[in-house]
């Protein structure tokens, strides 16, 4: 049997990992070379790795991290991809295939695409016509207004015209291998998933959704879990609160009898 | 151990950065080339994989000299390992996007995956159930997880049953790890499986 996935999401801004709450405020949480290192060796079932950058400046700036500075995403990835025998998904400002073509190129397996293919749902076809579907990941980032749920892009900041099941549908069609639903309201709230806009989405695609947005404690994975058919949990800041938290978290659901792999620790 | 030169099959498949990755942690000797001088010199050969069918081997025609890569595997007898769609195209024929033939090494069908209600493409975790005693599973107790990534496998119904090592179920049985004397071929990517994945490329080289 195919077992859920736990997927710690890695937010990178400006060369830095940070924290983030409803996507407007930024915690700084270091180097995200080391946390990588760490996430691998708890073996995590995959890893997504998003950069959230408002501009292209990747500078670490500190040396005495023990790692030179970096100054691009490509070199971040280089040093992940080599430590990480796992999947990693990375995300952020990819505009054109060349974008993506560079990113496998330094590791990567699967891209994830916002704000691009809301402005040209060509590109969603394009890319999955080039690299395949299974390479190609939709983020779609919503947000609550007066009880209507819509898309937005731009790191969250503009609304677009699309509800999220409208909008699912649509990059489904057009190639999307899987999707990455995040619920803007629930970043950073620690309140659980937004069980109702996981359930409106997993009903109306028949591609693997990934949760996001919420998680403050383990049993919010296992709600998701029991309440919805998620392919995949995903989480943010709770897995950098703590030492282990992806073994930690993984053996919750195992014990709890959740379909997930047994925990595991890995030494690199 | 015998590793003396490892060759990675290029031919611009999107997974070979990270094949190169994990087997430079078993061995320093190990390159990424299509060039007939270093697929002669190798010990081992591995064809990574990732997309369609169709356009795989269209590359593979195109860029990997295969008489000399034909003749290494089955003249010279030296292990092959296919991942993924490097696998597949070991097939007589597959049937994304139309019909493509293969290589035919490991006679059988590649058709997508009849799933019923689960999503497709098939990714994430999924256990392998060992059919058939083998060097290259060695080591292995269990039923181990691997990570898939895909749409299409081998038809189980199409294959010699002396060549299924290990099936995996999604919606239906299909052949995961598949086997023909020196020739391998895996539907998930061990490069991407951690600890497991590294036992069975650690045996691949061993072979």
């Amino acid at each position: 049997m195919k077992k859920k996935r736990i997927i710690p999401i890695l937010l990178l801004k400006n060369g830095w990992l940070v924290q983030s709450k409803e996507f407007s405020r930024f915690q700084n949480l270091g180097n995200p070379v080391t946390s990588v290192k760490r996430i691998s060796e708890w073996a995590a079932d995959e890893l997504i790795y998003l950069d959230i950058s408002r501009d292209n400046s990747y500078d670490l700036r500190r040396d005495d991290l023990g790692h030179p500075n970096r100054h691009t995403i490509f070199e971040i990835l280089d040093d992940v991809s080599k430590m990480a025998n796992m999947p990693i998904t990375v995300g952020g400002g990819i505009k054109t295939l060349n974008d993506i073509q560079k990113r496998l190129a330094k590791g990567a397996d699967k891209v994830a695409i916002n704000t691009a293919a809301l402005a040209n749902l060509n590109f969603v076809t394009n890319s999955a016509k080039e690299f395949g579907s299974q390479c190609i990941v939709i983020s779609i980032d919503v947000k609550l207004f007066d009880n209507v749920y819509a898309v937005m892009s731009h790191y969250g900041q503009k609304r677009t015209q699309y509800d999220p099941v409208t909008w699912a549908k649509l990059v489904e069609k057009s190639g999307a291998g899987e999707l990455l639903l995040n619920s803007i309201d629930r970043d950073g709230m620690k309140t659980g998933y937004d069980i109702q806009l996981l359930n409106s989405v997993v009903s109306a695609v028949s591609i693997p959704v990934i949760a996001c947005g919420g998680v403050g404690e383990w049993s919010h994975f296992a709600e998701a879990l029991e309440k919805t058919k998620v392919d995949a949990i995903a989480a943010a800041n709770i897995f950098q609160y703590s030492d282990q938290s992806v073994y930690l978290a993984k053996k919750y659901l195992y014990e709890h009898s959740f379909p997930v792999r047994p925990p595991d620790l890995m030494l690199i | 151990m015998n590793k003396s030169a490892i060759c990675i099959l290029d031919y611009g498949s999107g997974n070979v950065r990270s094949v190169y990755n994990v087997i430079s942690q078993l061995t320093s000797q190990v390159h990424i080339s299509n060039e007939k001088k270093d697929i002669i010199a190798s010990s081992h050969l591995i064809l990574p994989g990732v997309g369609a069918f169709g356009a795989a081997m269209e590359k593979i025609r195109k860029l990997i000299p295969l008489s000399i890569l034909e003749n290494q595997i089955f003249g010279k007898k030296k292990p092959f390992l296919g991942i993924c769609v490097g696998m597949q195209v070991m097939a007589t024929v597959g049937r994304e996007f139309g019909e493509h033939n293969g290589l035919n090494w490991i006679p059988g069908i590649i058709n997508k995956l009849e799933t019923d209600e689960l999503p497709l493409p098939h990714v994430g975790w999924n256990n392998c159930i060992f059919k058939k005693e083998s060097a290259f599973t060695r080591g292995f107790t269990g039923e181990p997880d691997f990570y898939f990534v895909h749409s299409f496998a081998y038809v189980l119904a199409t294959v010699n049953n002396n060549s299924v090592i290990a099936t995996t179920n999604y919606g239906t049985d299909f052949c995961s790890i598949i086997q023909k004397d020196n020739i391998y071929g895996v539907q998930f990517h061990p490069e991407k499986s951690q600890k497991a994945g590294k036992l069975l490329l650690t045996n691949f080289l061993s072979t």
